[in-house]
């Protein structure tokens, strides 16, 4: 309920502090569970396929160490920033907030900005969604990833731009609240892809 | 309180419905479109039969044939008994927490909506250059873009669409069961169905991800020149089973589970005693829902995993059958000594308990791997699976239907036709299926459109066509019911069957509110409790006042198109159609996040019964 005395008596942890509230942060609790097994389907199946190259690129013969290494600086700052900002929210300060989404985004955006850039590099490189196995499992585990940055990026805008009117209130603290929510699970995943992806398709010779 | 209005909406007829977030409207909805997509299914089941009624016949050849087993097993389970079990769930669940609503009735209305649109979308591909043929399961390669045609395509997105709708409802059955009891309903006290579509809608969320990605690396390999099952490209077929069985498996038990809860609630109402060991059900059905995720490879025996994957798979298998027997045996014990009634709802109930338990045997031998390797791909486990899915789940959702029409719709469903209804399906089921089991060990495969003369198949496949022809004189009595139901002038009391849990406290139908006052839950079978300390209703937990309701919203069925759309693009390649149908659905979502809906108000002397009852 849109309360006009909300503002001045803004409970502790506003996010939980109605029904609604408790019901979206278990419900998007539950949702990033989902989330989990079907990042970890995208995993189980990359890693089955990330040595089938068919004849075209490999990933020892693209991969390269700086670009991934300054994106993953890029979305793990991100990450913190967006501590800060879900801090505070537990301050009530919703100047704050906007401040650290702002870099949040901002980071996001870099991050995508090279994602994308390394997508055309490759392309050009000869390694097209068609060209093998390998390529179609890369493709579509770390574009699966980019969606979800990108997706975030276009919410945590819209909540900015919305709260601007709305002020903080016990109906969009929830809303921030599960915006970094879902800005953390992203990265963390990322650590995986960091990790599966890239760093054991640069050292790992062919398995078996 | 002024900011926003205080009365109900007005609404009438079909914008109601295709605006409502109310989660007894959201029941019928599921209810007719499962309904209706329950008889798409029958339909293209008696024409298997038909085809398969005498050898070396020709009605719908061999194409057709393909497409109908196909669209038959991916109707009955995703579009059929699934949503009439969400019915169900949505029917009965919050009433017997004691709750006013769900706890996203948006996110209701969204999930049945895309339900929706996503099993149009599939069985628009009849009109449409041919439905899906690549069996229920769409293994690869045989439904790569060499072998299947474009019926694959709307297999792959109908299912999609319709898996999210079914994503987000359990999602918001997790929610609701976790937050929204009512005051002393702690969770051993709540009733088995309720505890049932708990754990159903654990398996859901873990397992329906893996049939996403499935179906989005198929999509890939189908649309836009993926390799992930191209062994030529190297990919792998093997990953498409895998994928499909991490989620095919436990979705098996995401459809017995809830016939489980409802024979419990049934046989123990109709016994009119508690259920015997209620807390072995209540840890039995954890137990059978977490092994459901462990015994996927059992559909999988003759892939060549290996020795040792084939055993431990087997063994794992052969566990569930210990908590299935708690089962089982508890039903019976609740039986013992009771004053049993056999109203036709408790007839399906205990119909379902020897079915079920042939089917549970031959299920022990499929996982005996030497012995899967005979019986695999053969018509013994078209039979082990409807003797569970059929004689079991369909039973437990008759029997559901009878024990809560009433609750539902407001009318008593009519005894007498509801007899022959019981009696002419059962029969039917026995006659289609048992057979099958014999034909399968004489050497029948599934999924052939027709046989040879003289090989000892031909009684048993004309005998269990003639089956199929009782199991539809059962169905089309159902319809007859209903409409006799609906015609009829009589309104069925709050409590017909002498009930002992909640939404029996409450009138039938319910208002839309539920409970006046929400009710304080003293014991298991809450309102037997009540009945025993005489008691005339419940004892509510709160006084009288403003109950504060959801607005309808038009939004859920917009999305739904939106994707609705969109799908079509992808199929035909077409990307303008595919970014407009995207943006009507972000457009939705994008108006949904910015207007803040503030709902409205029931005032106090608008209740219709003030106080009477809880
Ligand atoms: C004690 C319980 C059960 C056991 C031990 C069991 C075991 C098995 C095994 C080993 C198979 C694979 C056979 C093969 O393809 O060679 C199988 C198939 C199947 N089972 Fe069960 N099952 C049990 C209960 C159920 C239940 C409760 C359901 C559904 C409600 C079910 C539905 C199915 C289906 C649909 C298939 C065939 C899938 C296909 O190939 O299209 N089973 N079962
Ligand atoms: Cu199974």
């Amino acid at each position: 309920m849109a309360n006009h005395h909300a503002h001045a008596v803004l409970p502790d942890e506003p996010e939980k502090a109605t029904l609604e509230g408790k019901n979206k942060v278990l419900g998007f609790w539950l949702f990033l569970g989902g989330e989990t097994v079907l990042f970890g389907s995208l995993f189980a199946t990359f890693i089955a396929l990330r040595d089938q190259a068919n004849g075209g690129p490999t990933s020892q013969s693209l991969f390269d160490m700086n670009l991934v290494a300054v994106a993953t600086l890029l979305l793990l700052t991100s990450s913190m920033t967006s501590v800060m900002a879900t801090l505070a929210l537990h301050k009530k300060d919703l100047k704050k907030i906007q401040l650290w989404l702002t870099i949040t985004v901002l980071l996001g955006l870099g991050f995508l900005a090279l994602e994308i850039y390394e997508f055309v590099h490759y392309v050009n490189e000869g390694l097209k969604m068609s060209t093998s196995a390998f390529s179609s499992a890369f493709y579509t585990l770390v574009g699966f990833h980019g969606a979800h940055v990108a997706f975030g990026i276009s919410w945590i805008i819209l909540l900015q731009v919305s709260a601007t009117k709305k002020g903080l209130t016990v109906v969009t603290a929830p809303k921030f609240y599960l915006a970094c929510l879902y800005w953390h699970f992203i990265d963390v995943v990322w650590v995986f892809i960091f990790t599966v992806v890239y760093l054991m398709g640069m050292i790992g010779g062919k398995v078996g | 309180m002024s900011a926003h209005a205080s009365h109900a909406p007005n609404r009438s007829g079909l914008w109601d419905y295709l605006t409502t977030v109310d989660h007894k409207k959201i029941a019928i909805l599921y209810l007719i479109a499962g309904g209706i997509f329950f008889l798409a299914g029958g339909l293209e089941a008696l024409l298997i039969r038909l085809q398969l009624m005498y050898p070396e016949i020709e009605l719908v050849g061999a194409k057709t044939f393909n497409e109908l087993i196909t669209m038959h097993g991916t109707t009955m389970i995703f579009l059929a008994v699934m949503p009439i079990i969400f019915a169900l769930m949505n029917a009965i669940v919050p009433l017997q927490i004691g709750a006013r609503d769900v706890a996203f009735p948006f996110v209701n209305a969204l999930g049945f909506w895309l339900f929706f649109f996503g099993g149009v979308l599939l069985n628009t591909s009849w009109f449409l250059g041919g439905a899906p043929d690549a069996g229920w399961t769409s293994y690869t390669t045989l439904a790569l873009n060499q072998y299947s045609g474009i019926g694959v395509d709307f297999y792959v997105l109908g299912l999609q669409i319709a898996g999210l709708g079914t994503l987000i409802g359990g999602i918001n059955f997790l929610v609701t069961i976790i937050n929204m009891r009512a005051p002393g309903m702690t969770f051993m006290r709540m009733p088995m169905f309720t505890w049932s579509s708990f754990i159903t809608s654990g398996l859901i969320l873990f397992a329906f991800p893996a049939i996403t990605v499935g179906l989005v690396l198929l999509m890939f390999d189908r649309l836009f020149g993926g390799n992930f099952f191209n062994p030529d490209a190297g990919g792998n077929v093997v990953i498409w089973e895998h994928l499909f069985w991490i989620f095919g498996h436990p979705e098996v038990y995401i459809l017995i589970l809830p016939a489980f809860g409802i024979i419990s609630e049934v046989v123990s109402t109709f016994s009119r005693k508690r259920l015997f060991g209620y807390s072995s059900m209540v840890f039995a059905t954890a137990l059978i829902g977490f092994l459901g995720f462990m015994v996927w490879a059992h559909h999988m025996f003759t892939t060549g995993l290996g020795a040792i994957a084939n055993t431990l798979f087997g063994l794992a298998t052969m566990l569930i059958a210990v908590p299935t027997g708690i089962k089982i045996f508890n039903w019976l014990l609740t039986m013992w000594g009771g004053q049993i009634r056999f109203p036709t709802a408790n007839l399906f109930a205990v119909g379902f308990i020897p079915t079920f338990t042939i089917g549970g045997m031959t299920g022990v031998m499929l996982a005996v791997p030497p012995a899967d390797y005979q019986y695999h791909d053969s018509y013994f486990v078209v039979a082990h699976f409807h003797y569970v899915i059929v004689g079991g789940l369909v039973f437990g959702l008759f029997a559901g239907l009878y024990y809560w029409w009433p609750k539902m719709f407001g009318k008593m469903l009519n005894e007498t036709i509801g007899k022959w209804n019981f009696w002419t399906f059962f029969i039917g089921f026995h006659l289609t299926f048992f057979p099958q089991h014999f034909l399968g060990l004489m050497g029948m495969p599934r999924r052939v459109f027709t046989y040879l003369k003289d090989q000892n198949l031909d009684m048993g496949n004309f005998i269990s066509t003639i089956g199929a022809f009782g199991m539809t004189i059962g169905t089309i009595l159902f319809l007859i019911n209903v409409v006799v139901a609906a015609k009829s002038s009589k309104r069925a009391p709050a409590d017909p069957w002498d009930g002992r849990s909640l939404e029996w406290a409450i009138p039938s139908p319910p208002p839309e509110y539920n409970f006046v006052q929400t009710p304080l839950v003293r014991g298991l079978d809450a309102l037997w409790v009540e009945k025993m300390a005489g008691n005339k209703g419940m004892t509510p937990a709160e006084p009288i006042g403003d109950i504060h309701m959801p607005s309808p919203s038009f939004l859920p069925f917009l999305m739904s198109l939106g994707l609705f759309v969109a799908g079509y693009g992808f199929i035909y390649h077409n990307y303008v159609v595919v970014v407009i149908g995207l943006l009507l659905t972000l457009g939705c979502m994008f108006t949904r996040s910015v207007k803040d809906d503030p709902g409205y108000h029931i005032h106090e002397d608008e209740l219709e019964e003030k106080g009477v009852k809880a």
